[in-house]
Order: C-alpha cells, then sequence, then structure tokens
C-alpha cells in the first residue's frame, strides 16, 4: 500500500508536517487567548497569521550564540537529533490510503523506538550546555522519558493485540467495524498521558519548569538552535495527536468525507486538546511525576495488557 | 481525577466569554484623573512658577532621578533655576507628588511618553513647567507662607498679624 | 543594672527605673543625653551651659522608688546627684514637652520649603520627635521684619522660638557688643539695633547655634543645597595656623559649604568667619583649572598627559632644577617635591624673617620645657600673657578660647558658693563682670583689649623687653632688662604675680610682629614658670596653615634660592602652591623668576607668580586633594578630599609623583598612594615619623565597607548629569582615602578621624555631634583626630635667650611700620571668597592721633611712605592706642605687595593738587 509517487510523499508529509508544527505557534497563542478571555497574536496580517513569519524572521536573525563553556559538538548535534527523531517517525504515519512514506510492517515499533532516540537530544543539550540549569533539566528529562516510554509501548500492547498487527496502516483498516477507544479506553488514557509525557508538555514540562530552572536544558540556547527545539516540540504534539488518531480513532476512516480532511479533522481535535491541557492543569512535583509512571501507569498498563490478551484468547 | 477533568471543562467553557482585552490603539483605556502618568510642574493660581525648589521630591525619590539646583529671585522667592527629571529612570510611584509642600510637582494621566532614546526621556524645566494649576486649584504656598517676596510684604501671609513695632514698649 | 559611661563618671541616676553612671558634676540633660537618650532641648548647648529657658528638656523626678507622683523638672536645671530617679517616658512629661513645642511653634511661620535650615533643622528634629504635628491654634501669628546683617549671615526673625542661645553666644560667648535682644513679651527680637554688619569674628557660628532658620549662611544661599545632598569629608581649615577641623560639602561639582567638624581639643564647637566662609575661593573664577603653557607669551591649556611628558624630561636628573616649597602646602606635596629635586635643591619658600622665626619657635617648642597647648587648654587657662600678637585677627579661633580663659578664675567665686558650673546664668550672677589675668602686649590695640586686665602698647623691641622683665622677675637667672621705665616695671610685677597664682599659666607669642626677641621673652617666660613649678603652656601662633610642617621638613629660606640662581645657571624653577610676591620684594621675585627658561608653578589661583608660569599647572585645594598638615600646636592632621572636580586638578603632591613615574624613577612608581608617601616621609624625616598615626590608612574599613562621604539620602544620583549621558558613570574610584566617592558603604559610626558629617538617627542637625562624644562636649569617641609631633622637654637646665633689645626711641623724621592683621583680609586664600573680600578694608596707614596732628594729617587723607624704594599713597587712618613714632600698615591687602615689616620709613603728608582740594 505504499504510495505511488514516493518522493512526492516524502516532500508532502515533510512540508505538511513542518508547516503545521510552525502554525500551531500561532494557534496555541491564539488558543491559550481564547481561553484565557484574550486575543492572542492579532496583529500582523490577517487575524495575526504572519506572526509566525515574523516570528520566523524574529528567530533566523538572532544571534546564534554558542556559551565559550559548552562542548560545542554535542551542543549543535542536540537540536538535530530532536527534529530528525520525530520527522523519521512521520515516515511510517499512515495518513489517507496511499498517503505513507513507508509502510512498514512494523511501524508501531518503530515509532516507539524513534521516540526513545528522542531522549538523546534533551540529555545532550543538557550536559553540553555547561550549566546547573541545563543539567538538571537534561537529567529530569531523560528520567522522566525513559521512565514513560516503558508503559507507553505496553499501553499499545493491546491495540497491537486486537489489530494483530504492527502495521499502522493495518490497526487502522481494523477499526473499520469499531474504534479502538472503546475496547481499548484504558490504553487511550495510558497513552495520552505517555504522549503528554514523551513531548514534554504542560503539565509534564518539568524539564524547561521555568520557575525552577530557567528554561530547563535549552537554558543556554538561542537563535534558530532554540527554534529547534521549539518546532520540535511542535512535531512532537502533531505527532502524538496523530497516532493517538491513527491508533485509537480509526485513522482516515470516516463517512462522506474523504480519508484525508478525516484523518486531520482527528488529529486537529488533539493538537487542540494539548494546548486546553496547558491552559488548565498546574505543574505536578517531579516526585510525583515519577511515582505515577511507576506506582500506578506501569500496572495499569500490565493489567490492560493482561485483560486484552485474556479478553481476545477468550472470545477467539 | 474528576478535579482535572472539570478544570479542564471549566476552561475550555471561557472559549465563549467576552475578551477583556481593550485594543489600545484604536481604544483607550480610561485613566483616572489621578492617574499616576508623566510629570508635570504646575503653576500657583496667579500664574507663578508653584516649585519652591524645597528638594523634597528630589530626596524622596527612590530611583533618585530628579535633581535640581535652587535659586532666588531679587524679592527672595525662590525657584528652581533648573529642575531636571530623568524619566528613563522614573518608576512613577507619585512619591515626589506626596512629598510636594506646595502642589507643585503633580503625576498626570499621560502615559504615551515612549522614545526611540533616552536622552530624549531627560526632561528639563522648559518640558515639565504647565501654564495652570492642575489638579489643585486655589493653593498658593506663598499666601501661607511667612516669608517676604515680591508683592507679599511681612505680616500679609493668611493668619498673621501686621509687622511687631519694636519701638513701641506698650503692653 | 547599670551602665558604665566613660570619664569621671561616680553618680548612680536612674531613668525610666534603670540605673547608669554619671557625672554627679554635671546635669540631667548632660546625663541623659551622654547615654544617648533622645531628650530634645533647644537653649541648653554643651558650650554655653543651661539657663533653662525655653522649658523643652522637662523629664519626671521621682523622690525614691515608693514615690509614683512625682515632680516635672528641667533636666538642665537639675544636678545628675547621686540616686536620683527620673523618668523621660513618663506620659506627662512626653504631654508636657509636646505642649512646649505646640507653643513654640504657634508663631513659627509656614515655610521649611524655603528655609535653608530645613533637613538639618534642629526643631524640625525635636519637632518630630515630640510628635507635634498640626497648628491647633486659630488666631494670627506675630511677625517680624528682618536685618542686613551683613554678607555672611541671613535674617529671617519670623523663625525665631526665643531660645535666646544666639544672644548668649554673640555677648557672652564670643564677646560680641552689637547684637542683643529687644522688645518684650511674645515680641522679643534678636538683632541688632539697626541694620548693618555683625562686628564679631564668630558671627558665622549663629548659623550652627541657632536651633532654627533665624540665622543661615548667607553664601550658602547663594547655591544652595541640602544637608542630605552634600558630598562631605573631614577637612583641616587652611586659612590660618590653628588647623580647626571643618566639614566642606561639595555639590554639582562646586564647594557650597563649610561646617564646625568638632573636635574637643581643637576647635570644639565653633568655628571663625575666615574659616567658615573663606572656603569660596575654590569655586572662584580664578582657579587654575586646565595646565596652561606658555610659549613665545602664547599661553594654551594642555592635557594631563601633555603635561606630564613635557614636564619628565625637564626634571630629568642632570638637569639643573631648584624648587620652592610652601607653607600652605600639605607635608606631602612639600615633600615629594623634595623628593623630586634633591634635598639641596629644596627650598622652604617663605622669606628670611619668617624662616627663622618659624625655625626659632619649634626649636623651642621642642626643646624647651613649655608644653604647647590645644585650644581646649587653653580655653582652661587662667592666667595668659599675650606678647605681640593681634590673636583675634591672626589665629581667630584662639581668640575665642582665651574669651573663656578669662572667666576660669573668677569661675572660683561660683565654686565657693557651690553653684554648678553648667548653671551659666546663676554663675554669671556672682561672677558680674570679674575677669580673670589677661595681659596683651602689642603695639596696636587688640580685639582682645576689651577682656584684658591690662594692655601694653609699644614698639615689638619693648614688648620683647616686657616680656623678658617679666621673665626676670619670675626667676632670677632670667636675663634682666636694663632701663626699664617705671611704669613697665609695674606692669611686669603684677603680671609676674599673676602668672605666679595661677595653677594654668599661659604664654602666647608669635611672628606676627617679625621680631624674635618677642619670641625669645616669651620663651623665657615659659621657661622661667617652669623653673618656678608652674604647669605652664606656651602657644605660638603660626602664619600659615602648614608653616608648623614645612619648618619640621626644613630647607633654607627664600633669599638662598634666589642666591642660588644668581650663582649659577637654573634649568627650571618648581613651585608649589606659593605666590613669592606675597613673600619678597617684587624686584628679587622677577629677576628670581626671570632666571630660568622653565618656570613651573602647581597651584590653585592664578596668583602673580603662576601667572609668570611658562607651565602653570592645575593643583587641588584642601577640597580636592587629601594631604596632612601640621597646626600651630604640632598636632599633624589629615584632610580628605572631598570631591573630584572637574578638569585635570589633582594634589601637587599626585602630579609631582606622576612625573617621578613617568621619569622611571623608582619612588614615583612606588608610591601608589598617600600611604605609600606618608611610610616614606616617616623614614626620610624623622620628626613626622608620627604622621602616620595621624589617620586610619586607606585600607581602613568598618565591615568591610568603606565610609560614604555622601549622606545615605543623597538625591538625584541618575540625574545630574542625564542632560550630558543618561548612562550614569561609574562614581569616581578613591584609592587614597577610607572613604567612597558615593552613599555605598557603611553608615556605622567612623573612627574620630574619619567622620565625613555628623548625623544620628531623629538628629539631623549639627546636634547630632552629642552622640559622637564620649560624653557630651568630651573628647570624640576613639579620641579626637590628630596626632601631635611635639612634647615638651622636661629639662630646666637649659638655657634662657639672654639677648635683650635695646629700648625703641621714636625718631623725628622716621616711623616704624609695623604690621597691622585683619581677619578678612590678611590671608591669601581666603580673600578670594567674595563674601570675605566685601569685609576687607582698603589698604590705608594707621597713624597716632598726635603723629597725625604733627603731620597735618587728618583721618582719610593721602600720605606717602617709602617701601623697598618705592614710594607708597595711602589713605591715613587715626588709631589713638598706637604708640608714638609707630605706624601701622595692614599686610596681606591686594594693592600692597609683601613687605618685611617693621621697617623704618618717612612718612609724607601727600600734596594734594589744587583742583581736588
Amino acid at each position: 500500500m505504499t504510495s505511488p509517487y514516493p518522493v512526492a510523499t516524502i516532500i508532502g508529509v515533510l512540508i505538511v508536517a513542518l508547516s503545521i508544527a510552525t502554525g500551531l505557534i500561532w494557534l496555541e497563542r491564539r488558543l491559550l487567548a481564547l481561553w484565557q478571555d484574550r486575543y492572542g497574536p492579532n496583529r500582523v496580517g490577517p487575524f495575526g497569521l504572519l506572526q509566525v513569519v515574523a516570528d520566523m524572521i524574529k528567530i533566523f536573525t538572532k544571534e546564534d550564540w554558542i556559551p565559550p563553556f559548552a562542548d560545542k559538538p554535542v551542543f549543535v548535534l542536540a537540536p538535530a537529533i530532536i527534529v530528525v527523531t520525530v520527522l523519521m517517525t512521520f515516515a511510517v504515519l499512515p495518513i489517507a490510503p496511499g498517503i505513507i512514506v513507508t509502510n512498514l510492517n512494523i511501524g508501531l515499533l518503530f515509532f516507539l523506538a524513534m521516540s526513545s532516540l528522542g531522549v538523546y537530544s534533551v540529555a545532550l543539550a543538557g550536559w553540553s550546555s555547561d550549566n546547573k540549569y541545563s543539567l538538571l533539566g537534561g537529567l529530569r528529562a531523560a528520567a522522566q522519558m525513559i521512565s514513560y516510554e516503558v508503559f507507553m509501548g505496553l499501553s499499545l500492547m493491546g491495540v497491537v493485540v486486537l489489530a494483530g498487527s504492527f502495521d499502522l496502516a493495518k490497526i487502522v483498516e481494523a477499526q473499520r467495524k469499531m474504534w479502538f477507544v472503546i475496547p481499548q479506553f484504558l490504553g487511550f488514557v495510558l497513552f495520552l498521558i505517555a504522549g503528554i509525557a514523551e513531548t514534554r508538555r504542560l503539565p509534564f514540562d518539568l524539564p524547561e519548569a521555568e520557575s525552577e530552572l530557567i528554561a530547563g536544558y535549552h537554558s543556554e540556547y538561542s537563535g534558530m538552535k532554540f527554534g529547534m527545539f521549539f518546532v520540535g516540540e511542535y512535531l512532537g504534539v502533531t505527532l502524538i495527536s496523530a497516532l493517538i488518531a491513527v491508533l485509537f480513532f480509526g485513522g482516515w476512516l470516516g463517512p462522506w468525507l474523504p480519508p484525508i480532511v478525516w484523518f486531520f479533522i482527528k488529529m486537529f481535535l488533539f493538537i487542540c486538546f494539548f494546548v486546553l491541557l496547558r491552559a488548565s492543569l498546574p505543574r505536578p512535583r517531579f516526585d510525583q511525576l515519577m511515582s505515577w509512571g511507576w506506582k500506578m501507569m506501569l500496572p495499569l498498563a500490565l493489567a490492560n495488557t493482561l485483560i486484552t490478551g485474556a479478553a481476545v484468547l477468550a472470545f477467539r | 481525577m474528576l478535579s482535572l477533568l472539570r478544570t479542564l471543562w471549566a476552561v475550555f467553557l471561557h472559549a465563549f466569554r467576552t475578551r477583556v482585552t481593550v485594543q489600545y490603539p484604536e481604544q483607550k483605556a480610561y485613566l483616572a484623573p489621578r492617574y499616576r502618568g508623566r510629570i508635570i510642574l504646575s503653576r500657583d493660581p496667579d500664574g507663578g512658577e508653584r516649585c519652591v525648589a524645597c528638594h523634597l521630591c528630589a530626596v524622596v525619590c527612590p530611583v533618585d532621578c530628579i535633581a535640581l539646583q535652587a535659586t532666588e529671585d531679587e524679592n527672595g522667592r525662590r525657584f528652581p533655576e533648573w529642575f531636571r527629571i530623568n524619566f528613563s529612570r522614573c518608576i512613577f510611584c507619585g512619591f515626589c507628588e506626596d512629598a510636594c509642600p506646595t502642589y507643585a510637582i503633580q503625576l498626570t494621566p499621560d502615559v504615551e511618553m515612549g522614545e526611540y532614546h533616552r536622552k530624549n526621556m531627560v526632561y528639563e524645566k522648559e518640558h515639565l513647567l504647565i501654564n495652570g494649576p492642575g489638579k489643585y486649584p486655589g493653593y498658593n504656598f506663598w499666601r501661607v507662607s511667612g516669608v517676604e517676596i515680591g508683592g507679599k510684604d511681612k505680616g500679609e501671609a493668611e493668619h498673621e498679624a501686621p509687622p511687631t513695632d519694636l519701638h513701641t514698649l506698650m503692653p | 543594672m547599670s551602665i558604665a559611661v566613660p570619664g569621671n563618671s561616680v553618680a548612680t541616676i536612674y531613668i525610666d527605673d534603670r540605673g547608669y553612671k554619671a557625672d554627679p558634676k554635671q546635669n540631667l540633660l548632660h546625663a541623659c543625653l551622654s547615654l544617648g537618650f533622645n531628650l530634645p532641648y533647644f537653649c541648653w548647648h554643651p558650650a554655653l551651659g543651661s539657663v533653662g529657658a525655653c522649658r523643652q528638656c522637662a523629664v519626671k523626678q521621682f523622690k525614691d522608688e515608693k514615690d509614683t507622683h512625682g515632680r516635672i523638672v528641667m533636666a538642665c536645671m537639675t544636678a545628675a546627684a547621686e540616686g536620683t530617679r527620673i523618668s523621660i517616658q513618663d506620659p506627662e512629661a512626653i504631654a508636657f514637652r509636646a505642649a512646649i513645642i505646640e507653643g513654640m511653634m504657634i508663631n513659627h511661620p509656614h515655610d521649611c520649603p524655603v528655609c535653608d535650615e530645613g533637613g538639618h533643622c534642629h526643631l524640625q528634629d525635636m519637632t518630630v520627635m515630640t510628635g507635634h504635628d498640626y497648628r491647633r491654634y486659630a488666631f494670627q501669628k506675630r511677625t517680624f521684619r528682618n536685618q542686613y546683617l551683613g554678607p555672611l549671615v541671613n535674617h529671617e526673625m519670623n523663625r525665631c522660638i526665643q531660645c535666646y542661645r544666639c544672644v548668649r553666644f554673640y555677648r557672652e560667648y564670643a564677646g560680641g557688643r552689637d547684637f542683643n535682644v529687644f522688645g518684650l513679651r511674645d515680641q522679643v527680637y534678636f538683632g541688632r539695633q539697626a541694620d548693618g554688619v555683625l562686628e564679631n569674628e564668630f558671627s558665622g557660628n549663629l548659623v550652627e547655634v541657632c536651633p532654627t532658620g533665624v540665622f543661615t549662611d548667607k553664601t550658602l544661599k547663594q547655591h544652595y543645597t541640602r544637608k542630605w545632598d552634600l558630598q562631605m569629608a573631614p577637612s583641616v581649615c587652611v586659612h590660618c595656623g590653628l588647623g580647626c577641623n571643618t566639614t566642606p560639602g561639595e555639590r554639582y561639582g562646586r564647594l557650597r559649604q563649610i561646617v564646625t567638624r568638632y573636635s574637643r581639643e581643637v576647635n570644639g564647637y565653633f568655628l571663625c568667619d575666615r574659616g567658615r566662609y573663606g572656603y569660596e575661593f575654590v569655586n572662584g573664577e580664578f582657579r587654575i583649572r586646565q595646565a596652561r603653557l606658555t610659549r613665545d607669551n602664547h599661553p594654551r591649556n594642555i592635557t594631563k598627559a601633555e603635561v606630564i611628558e613635557r614636564l619628565a624630561p625637564l626634571l630629568a636628573e642632570g638637569r639643573q632644577v631648584i624648587a620652592i616649597g610652601s607653607p600652605r602646602a600639605s607635608l606631602e606635596s612639600n615633600f615629594l617635591l623634595r623628593t623630586l629635586v634633591g634635598r639641596e635643591r629644596f627650598y622652604a619658600g617663605v622669606s628670611d624673617d619668617q624662616f627663622r622665626l618659624i625655625s626659632t619657635m619649634i626649636e623651642i617648642l621642642g626643646g624647651g620645657p613649655a608644653h604647647s597647648p590645644s585650644l581646649h587648654e587653653i580655653e582652661l587657662s587662667d592666667a595668659v600673657l599675650i606678647l605681640g600678637e593681634d590673636i583675634t585677627n591672626v589665629a581667630p579661633r584662639m581668640a575665642l578660647s582665651l574669651r573663656q580663659s578669662v572667666r576660669q578664675e573668677p569661675m572660683q567665686i561660683a565654686d565657693k558658693m557651690h553653684i554648678p558650673l553648667w548653671d551659666d546664668h546663676a554663675v554669671r550672677q556672682p561672677l558680674q563682670d570679674a575677669k580673670g589675668p589677661l595681659f596683651i602686649a602689642s603695639p596696636a590695640a587688640t580685639r582682645l583689649d576689651d577682656v584684658a586686665t591690662q594692655t601694653y602698647r609699644a614698639a615689638p623691641d619693648d614688648v620683647a623687653r616686657l616680656g623678658l622683665a617679666i621673665a626676670h622677675l619670675l626667676d632670677d637667672n632670667a636675663p634682666s632688662v636694663p632701663d626699664l621705665p617705671s611704669e613697665a616695671h609695674t606692669l611686669a610685677e603684677s603680671i609676674a604675680q599673676a602668672l605666679k597664682k595661677a595653677q594654668r599659666p599661659l604664654v602666647i607669642s608669635g611672628p606676627s610682629c617679625n621680631n624674635e626677641a618677642v619670641i625669645q621673652a616669651a620663651a623665657n617666660v615659659a621657661r622661667a614658670l617652669c623653673v618656678i613649678g608652674q604647669r605652664a603652656g606656651l602657644s605660638f601662633t603660626m602664619p600659615e596653615c602648614n608653616s608648623f610642617g614645612l619648618g619640621l621638613i626644613g630647607a633654607p629660606p627664600l633669599s638662598q634660592a634666589f642666591k642660588t640662581v644668581r650663582d649659577g645657571a637654573i634649568d627650571a624653577i618648581v613651585i608649589v602652591e606659593n605666590d613669592l610676591y606675597r613673600r619678597a620684594p617684587v624686584r628679587s621675585v622677577d629677576a628670581f623668576l626671570s632666571a630660568a627658561k622653565d618656570l613651573i608653578v602647581l597651584d590653585h589661583l592664578l596668583n602673580p607668580t603662576a601667572g609668570r608660569a611658562t607651565l602653570a599647572i592645575p593643583a587641588g585645594t584642601f577640597a580636592e586633594a587629601d594631604g596632612t598638615l601640621v597646626s600651630s600646636e604640632g598636632r599633624a592632621q589629615r584632610f580628605y578630599q572631598v570631591f573630584v572636580p572637574e578638569g585635570d586638578i589633582q594634589a601637587s603632591w599626585q602630579w609631582l609623583r606622576d612625573v617621578m613615574a613617568a621619569e622611571g624613577r623608582e619612588e614615583g612608581l612606588a608610591w601608589e598612594h598617600i600611604d605609600d608617601v606618608i611610610a616614606a616621609m616617616a623614614v626620610a624625616i624623622p620628626a613626622l615619623a608620627q604622621v602616620q598615626q595621624a589617620a586610619p590608612g586607606a585600607t581602613f574599613r568598618i565591615a568591610g565597607q568603606k565610609v560614604p562621604r555622601q549622606p545615605e539620602r543623597y538625591s538625584g544620583r541618575t540625574a545630574i548629569l542625564a542632560n550630558i549621558d543618561v548612562h550614569e558613570p561609574k562614581p569616581p574610584i578613591d584609592p587614597n582615602t577610607p572613604f567612597s566617592f558615593s552613599m555605598e558603604g557603611t553608615h556605622n559610626q567612623p573612627p574620630a578621624a574619619l567622620i565625613p558629617y555628623f548625623w544620628s538617627p531623629g538628629w539631623n542637625s549639627i546636634q547630632a555631634t552629642n552622640f559622637y562624644q564620649t560624653e557630651i562636649a568630651g573628647p570624640l569617641r576613639g579620641g579626637d583626630p590628630g596626632v601631635r609631633l611635639m612634647d615638651p622637654t622636661p629639662d630646666l637646665q637649659g638655657k634662657y635667650f639672654d639677648q635683650v633689645p635695646p629700648a625703641f626711641a621714636p625718631s623725628s623724621d622716621e616711623w616704624l611700620i609695623v604690621p597691622l592683621y585683619h581677619i578678612f583680609g590678611s590671608e591669601e586664600l581666603s580673600l578670594s571668597a567674595p563674601a570675605v573680600a566685601e569685609l576687607a578694608p582698603q589698604p590705608y596707614l594707621a597713624l597716632n592721633e598726635k603723629d597725625a596732628k604733627r603731620l597735618r594729617v587728618q583721618a582719610g587723607e593721602q600720605v606717602t611712605i617709602q617701601l623697598d624704594g618705592m614710594a607708597h599713597s595711602l589713605p591715613a587712618q587715626i588709631k589713638a592706642e598706637l604708640p608714638l613714632g609707630i605706624a601701622g600698615l595692614p599686610v596681606g591687602l591686594p594693592g600692597l605687595a609683601r613687605f618685611s615689616l617693621p621697617i623704618r620709613s618717612v612718612v609724607e603728608r601727600e600734596i594734594t593738587s589744587p583742583h581736588t582740594s
């Protein structure tokens, strides 16, 4: 089911993913403002849409400062890793029938692998900055991402068991009768929480907690290197939203409208949900975050896998 | 857990509220007459300079952004030879107005004083002095103060008896 | 529980039920303030004593601890007797004090914002202390008209609270006659009988004595600045040799005022008007602010770097350079100059006469048995002999001390009647006009004659003869004086008697008569007193602020320099802070200055000498430089830079050090700070070894912090220079002293030598001095500043001076012209201050009435005298007290070059041209 025009698809996916990520800069600010009874950016262009362009110009023309005490090669490499790993995952994302860069039969595992690699980015950024706040942020990020990755994978096992495949397109097809969110509601909740933690979004943005760590692992970054972290975060949000749609809400499946439209509607709703979380919830303490992960989420994910497996065996 | 969902819902409902932002250059916020904005020096009802160069505004200023030099005219009326406020340092706390014994220095509801060059934020007396009494009409320090100035002799201020005749021994 | 107070405290008193030690010879107010209590007062002054006029210091006194009722007493009028129980915090006492203030404020004008006293006003402080804030009295305020009191003191009578301090100071303490209190009931008026200049030389102290703004500093008014806005540092007055401690204040780069810096040993609470008002020369238009290079009669300003660049080769080793030091330059500047050119090419920069007299005086003080007293000790003397000095006009502050000394002996009357000495008016009642012995022998009348027991008017030689005769009467071994007139002999006998009877006799003399015999006579009297077992004091006035110091450094006088120039080729002459035209005849100075190709002058003012310089360099005045001066007492005192002036002005020693550094000389490179210079000086000149102890060094810190020159509330930091640049410059760094040029640093009390200004919480006026003293009117905490360099040799076997000058014989055609001194006018620097210049007299020639008649001259008519071969025409003035054959000529005035007086000259009536007569 691989796309007949692979190069065009690659370029298309890249452009769409990146423009959604940059568009999110504007969207998030507007949505936050909406929920806080404000306007948000509304001066540059229609509805303030060109704010993104203005921000891009700004961030590109800023002084790109590398601190003299930083480990320079690692410092430069770190922001690139995050963007690369997230973009790689987009390769296995089934957007619509025939619109997929490469239809791996272990697509889901590929996603999990790439998201594990993403840890390097923040850990290296925190370490190479040679700054106590950056280092603390990097440590937190590494601990948080590794912990939450464990049950992220486990929470998806139910879906895999139901679909009988790691192939994402097949998982979508398997939801024709019923979205997996119904049988796998617990799995959905666990994956959602793990996804927030993986993207280090609020309320789980402890690695960059401004009130304690200045800006955490990217305290020393400026200019486009900071921009890469920024875009990387929005790419992550887009990716997790897309995956939720694909894994639990039937991906492109839906009546009347073309499949690609359905896909984007579902993804967009989850992106908005991410912003709503940021607008509403306070940040937990780091020890709370870790104990939830290990003491609550992991047992629940294991239980979910166990029960789903048992149920599948029983009803086969 | 439920509280989290309730919070999410409550925040979500804000999407349907009216927005509180005042769209500034098109709409203007109301600034009360006693708003603490740009500082001016006023004149007394007779049109004379109210400032008597007592240095109290300068000493009370927490950022030390007021400097002046006192001088006197030939009739003993004291006024600032020069008076300078560095608005690039001013924090508009209004202490100077509180300290002023003559109502000379006043803060006004004008906040539109942005400049591209900091040096343009340094105001001299000619920039500060206005042509009226500002918020406090009617008060004239020299009318209550017991010093002699041009146009007001000893004993001519409020609540003052005529100057003592030292050559009388009458009880 | 009791808290010990230093001093001879023995009584235990109870204040608010806590026991404290107090001096029973003092009053309760004195005790409370010494213990640090905030007790308001007005009419009491530490130097003036108590009169109980204002009723402000009310406290409640209890019979014993069982007494709960108590009674209100005035703390200043109650002795701090053993077991006294008082309460300051008693509600009734508090209410009483509040009521007193409210009554005083009924008539106080609503003018604090425009009052010069505001911000350092005792009345403000006391009003805040008692809590009065609102005038409830609905009726009218009484008003007064002001008087013109001269260029020094401003009068604003409406502010008066009738505490009587002014009139007590002016009449009773300073001996003024032209100021009094007039009127009755609530219309009491303090002023003169009519408008006019205050005659007393200490009128400026009214500014500080007045607790409010009735008397304010008129020179300050011309460039008014609040006390909190002044940058201040401890300083020493440069206008005479006494070395009074002062606090100059600066704002916006200009010196604004001088106030007294209390020091018990030196000047106490007071200054003379020359010291207080002479400061304006610092701001004068005649200042050298930029180095000026003159080549081919074309002067142009050059930068500091250029000066150093040009000077270094000029003064390089191997070149013939001579240097002239100065008695008004600091020890450091003189020492650096001496180091620069070498000891054998350094000259003292004073005339031969003065050089000889200064050396003699220092020799006597160091080698004689008599002790050189401080002004405080002079105040305590009970018999005084003045030989040849007009103290009020030469060393003014000493005259104020002498006025107190004449009360010492009669004070025993009060003591016998068991009147406590602090009870000022009770003491004055039995004393009436009784005066202790004070004898003045001088050629002309002096301003102390009104308190003198007897005066003796005679030529300098006769003054010396009188002194020698007294010495002979005291001790037979002293040389006798032949042919003494009988009246002089009688006088000598009564003086000898008085001195013999006294507990603390004092002899004062000095170089004013320019007569060595007078000084020797004074030394003989002092020695004779010591020989007969008296604790005698011997005090010499010094002509300039560092004459003593220059004498200790030691160098040949000016004539030797003139001779050197005549004898051999000289490449360059360096003169530091010295106007030679005031020290030697014009012709010889002209010749001297033209002898070298390069004439380098470092000075403050563009005086005639600096005007001739090929390179005139701006030297910092006392307010712009650090340095040490030695006072006539022999006390080395440090003065500190008050502000960093505009332009390239810096201390003379810094210029010379920079030049030496540019030459690559070891000293120039090593002597980074003033402490290094002083340390080197202590090694090179053993007589000055102790100067190091005069003040703490530059590394002194309190809790790691510097002492700020600016008060905590210094204002306008971010606006003063904003018109030039909105980025505030960093405050100047001061590597030489423990002071900072900002408000940053510790505001804890520094040691006595480092008190930049007196301030204590709630006490913004100069009365805050109370909190810096070990006890009221006692020494400053940690001892008064400065170090005495000279102590007498207790050798009674030493020799008397045995040269007896012949008696003066008036001649029929020649007059002996003696110098007459004026507090305003005779001193060089203060004459550039407009207020002082306004009070300086016009040049004149003073003649005895009979002599005037003989010359057929009336007052105001022109007479001609011959000085240095030149005729001078001067208006005549009749001074009845001048002895026959003696004429007086004021010294130091502009238009009269410096002559070595006394001198014999013909005096002729000027033939007036027919059309003017």
